[in-house]
């Protein structure tokens, strides 16, 4: 029974590192499973750091499991001997041996990781017109809400808040292949924007804004997803994001114009009083009715 | 229940008829051992419903919007016994709410830190008896306002057990059940912090000099500790919620903000400062969580592997400084909160510092197992079942504490796989080994191995099978009632309906444990004062021990590790015998 129980315990760094592996090269049945073909550079960068450090947690996983099992295979009582556990107490150059190692390899995963964090949350992208250079403006304003996606595109005058801006609902078009500056408020409750395919998020708070920035190197249609919990209809506030030629992308542009009219953009906008305002302007949107059974928090 | 300790712990002047000697005895008891088992029967009641609720969440996750096997049809009528999606968020609210506030946290601290500080330390009561008693009792008002919740037209809180505002400002009245409900755990909370803290420090047998003090007591005492100081602001946190709930203060509000209608606020708050609070306390509770569990987990292992616990002043040591660093590292959950970019640094750094005292642990539980004489019983499995899991919770720690790489893996499934590692996979499994190991003492009566054993064998497989494949789900939003409505998760559903039932099979499961707790208790074998050979003082005095707990006032003569010393003729040597 002994042996059973070692063998259990084994089990677990085997299967442990062997699903890891499987899921960082996408081997069946976890082939799809961990996270979606990355579409930007900076992406990749998160992804090193993601798979290096999952594969250093693997080795570790192994290593001190591994030792419990064997620990159990070799040291348990059984029966046979009158000879006493051995009376150790403490080991002082171990011990200072398994703190070091680890403090330096924490330490240097703490330095490591900066460049990228910098890179996706702080170096906000810049432009430079006639040699003074400034933070790049955003090319839409996102607007979240309960539960949906509202899109500012910024119009002719590369300003988003303005008169002409370009509105748009639950749907992104962007140009593929352009560093594109997105800025994020909230109407209500906290959202949160997440692209797995960008490894991007970001919190959008209400009373803050937030900026967020990627490249895309690739045409796709792929999908936004909230990831903080603001209600009942949490689970259904998605939008489509849609990569394509910068070609397509003006065409595209120039037809939301056309079809673009003021007065549907002040539909859009809260009106009155907070005492009046719905929470609910895009209920025709999520048409899936059945699942609102009368509860509307 | 033994006739020995009930005769005994009553005060002589209460005795009269039967019905007050009961109401006496375990209702309104000051006696520290059956207030702990007043904790351990109420925690395991909620851990039961919790269970339930979180066999809901799972249900809606394999079968979405499928009907829900009996409670569909008494809830959800109209709809055919689909549950609705509000009804969904309440679930996973409250599965956590129930299962931190009102399972591990009162199961540790009051169960096992009462019945086990003063045994452990060799004093006949708590410093307070009745602060004791008051204590317990504050939870039932916080029961009160949570069944309560149940009925409201919401079913229940539904803003997630982290309830950040604005939206949970904006929720239906089950909120501000559910905020109260908090103050009182939290109230209860402190009452024992103090107690413990005061018990340890001052009523020490002769000779228990901090360092002869076992690890339980050494988790007991820096959990209350952190108890004392994070409380007040989580305390003061609920209470400006309730307040913007209540009487339009603005807290947690900014301006310009339109939910549900509007109720008028006046704004001007500070959404983040919400979360700055929350974590603050919630960072350290997670420890609260787990360091007691750790404590008790470290005497398991070092009686049944017959050997000293291997670096006892470092284990200790290393408790501490989680303790102090779990203060400065609430940060972490924030990395993607909005917050100051440049803060995420320092956090970090702090969160990679917090990974290497939990490292060490881990390390000396190892040594204390090498070169031992281990014997395998239902408390060994589980408490070895903890560490190899707690190495996993650990290491997803460390991963999720890079914040690039929390980037991707905040708010989605990877972080209830590290949370269940920790809480449920370490925590839990070292609540149910020192349920094996100490229900002798309690009861005076053996629990069943061989069902102790299938429980544990069981156990172990179902949650590894729910709980691991969720590592892989990083593209998968958390609180996400059906996450199938994105074209990107449709092929995740084969795996969330296999993690569905382990999820079943684990619950199953643990009628075993049901069976094996209440046959025990009135079938088992009888236990003498003390079935492990153990060198703790608890083990000293009868089973159960009577009121006033020792027949004659132990002396201390020496650490609680001296397993297989050299010296002596057995394999274990009390801390009261003379040599
Ligand atoms: C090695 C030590 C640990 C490290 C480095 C660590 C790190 C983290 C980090 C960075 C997060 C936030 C992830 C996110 O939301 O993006 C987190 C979440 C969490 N951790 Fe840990 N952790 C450790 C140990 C523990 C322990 C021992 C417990 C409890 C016993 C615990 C319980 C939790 C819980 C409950 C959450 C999720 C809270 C929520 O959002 O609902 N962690 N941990
Ligand atoms: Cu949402
Ligand atoms: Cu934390």
């Amino acid at each position: 029974m002994n042996r059973f129980w070692s063998v259990l315990f084994l089990l677990v760094p085997v299967l442990g590192i062997a699903s890891v592996l499987m899921a960082m090269y996408g081997v069946a049945p976890l082939e799809s499973a961990w996270l979606p073909k990355s579409l930007s550079q900076a992406g990749d960068t998160i992804d090193q750091l993601f798979n290096g450090i999952h594969l250093l947690a693997a080795f570790i996983l192994a290593g001190t499991v591994f030792t419990i099992g064997w620990a159990l295979w070799r040291f348990s009582d059984r029966g046979n001997s009158d000879a006493k556990a051995l009376y150790i107490t403490h080991n002082t150059k171990l011990e200072i041996t398994w703190t070091v190692i680890p403090a330096l390899i924490l330490v240097f995963l703490a330095f490591f990781q900066m460049k990228s964090w910098a890179e996706n949350k702080m170096n906000r992208p810049t432009v430079t017109v006639d040699g003074v250079s400034s933070f790049k403006p955003p090319m839409v304003m996102v607007k979240a809400k309960r539960f949906g996606w509202e899109f500012y595109y910024a119009g002719d005058d590369g300003i988003v808040e303005t008169e002409d801006d370009i509105f748009v609902e639950n749907l992104l078009v962007l140009p593929a292949g352009e560093e594109i500056v997105l800025q994020m408020e909230s109407r209500d409750v906290i959202h949160s924007f997440y692209v797995p395919e960008l490894r991007l998020k970001q919190d959008i708070v209400p009373g803050m804004t937030q900026f967020v920035w990627f490249n895309a190197r690739e045409e796709k249609e792929i999908e936004i997803m909230c990831t903080e919990l603001c209600g009942w209809g949490h689970y259904m506030m998605k939008a489509d994001l849609n990569f394509v030629s910068r070609a397509e992308f003006d065409a595209w542009i120039a037809d939301q114009k056309s079809a673009y009219s003021p007065e549907f953009k002040k539909a859009a906008e809260p009106t009155a009083s907070l005492r009046t305002t719905n929470v609910l302007p895009s209920a025709e949107l999520l048409g899936a009715a059945q699942t609102a059974v009368g509860i509307e928090n | 229940m033994a006739e020995a300790s009930v005769e005994n712990s009553i005060a002589p002047d209460r005795k009269g008829n039967a019905v007050s000697r009961f109401v006496w005895t375990y209702v309104f008891a000051t006696d520290h051992k059956v207030i702990g088992l007043q904790f351990l029967f109420s925690s395991l009641i909620w851990f039961f419903v919790g269970g339930f609720l979180a066999l809901a969440v799972r249900w809606q996750l394999a079968w979405p919007w499928s009907d829900m096997p009996i409670f569909g049809h008494m809830l959800f009528a109209e709809s055919g016994g689909q549950m609705s999606p509000g009804f969904y968020n309440m679930l996973f609210t409250m599965h956590a709410t129930i299962m931190i506030f009102f399972v591990i946290i009162p199961i540790l601290a009051g169960a096992f830190g009462n019945y086990l500080i003063p045994l452990m330390v060799g004093a006949e009561d708590m410093a307070f008896p009745r602060l004791n008693m008051l204590s317990y009792w504050f939870m039932w008002p916080a029961f009160a306002c949570i069944i309560l919740s149940f009925f409201m037209p919401e079913y229940g809180a539904s803003a997630g057990w982290t309830s950040y505002p604005p939206l949970s400002v904006f929720q239906g009245d089950a909120q501000s059940l559910w905020l109260l409900a908090m103050v009182f755990v939290g109230i209860s909370s402190m009452m024992g912090s103090i107690n413990y803290l005061t018990t340890i420090i001052q009523m020490r047998a002769p000779g228990m000099t901090m360092f002869r003090m076992p690890m339980t007591v050494w988790g007991m005492f820096i959990t209350a500790i952190m108890q004392a100081f994070a409380l007040p602001v989580l305390t003061a946190a609920l209470l400006m919620q309730l307040s913007d709930r209540l009487l339009m203060t603005g807290f947690f509000l900014p301006e310009n903000i339109a939910v549900n209608n509007g109720v008028a606020t006046s704004g001007g708050g500070q959404v983040l400062l919400w979360q700055h609070l929350f974590w603050f306390y919630s960072h350290p509770a997670v420890y609260i969580m787990i360091l007691p569990a750790m404590g008790m987990v470290s005497d398991i292992i070092s009686c049944f592997s017959r050997k000293p616990l291997f670096g006892y002043r470092p284990m200790v040591y290393s408790i501490t400084a989680i303790a102090g660093l779990g203060f400065i590292v609430w940060g972490h959950h924030m990395f993607i909160s909005g917050m100051n970019h440049t803060l995420a640094m320092s956090f970090m750094v702090s969160t990679m510092l917090i990974a290497l005292p939990s490292g060490i642990k881990v390390f000396n539980w190892i040594g204390t197992l090498w070169g031992g004489k281990l014997q395998l019983t239902t408390p060994m499995l589980f408490c070895v079942g903890f560490v190899s899991m707690f190495v996993i919770g650990g290491l997803s720690g460390i991963v999720m504490s890079a914040p690039p790489v929390d980037i991707v893996i905040h708010d989605t499934y990877y972080i209830v796989a590290h949370l269940h590692y920790v809480l449920f996979a370490s925590s839990v499994l070292g609540v149910l080994g020192a349920i094996y190991f100490w229900f002798p003492k309690m009861f005076g009566r053996m629990m069943n191995e061989r069902l102790g054993k299938i429980h544990f064998f069981l156990t172990f497989i179902f949650l590894n099978g729910t709980f691991f494949p969720m590592h892989f789900l990083s593209r998968m939003p958390r609180r996400v009632a059906d996450p199938y409505i994105y074209e990107g998760l449709k092929d995740l559903l084969p795996l969330n309906q296999f993690m569905t039932i382990c999820a079943i099979g684990m619950g199953l499961t643990q009628l075993i444990f049901v069976a094996n707790f209440f046959g025990s208790m009135f079938f088992g074998a009888k236990a003498g004062r003390n079935p492990w050979n153990a060198n703790t003082l608890e083990w000293t005095t009868a089973s159960p021990p009577p009121h006033g707990n020792f027949d004659v006032q132990p002396i201390v003569r020496r650490g609680p590790y001296e397993y297989s010393h050299p010296d002596t003729e057995c394999d274990f040597f009390p801390q009261t015998k003379t040599s």
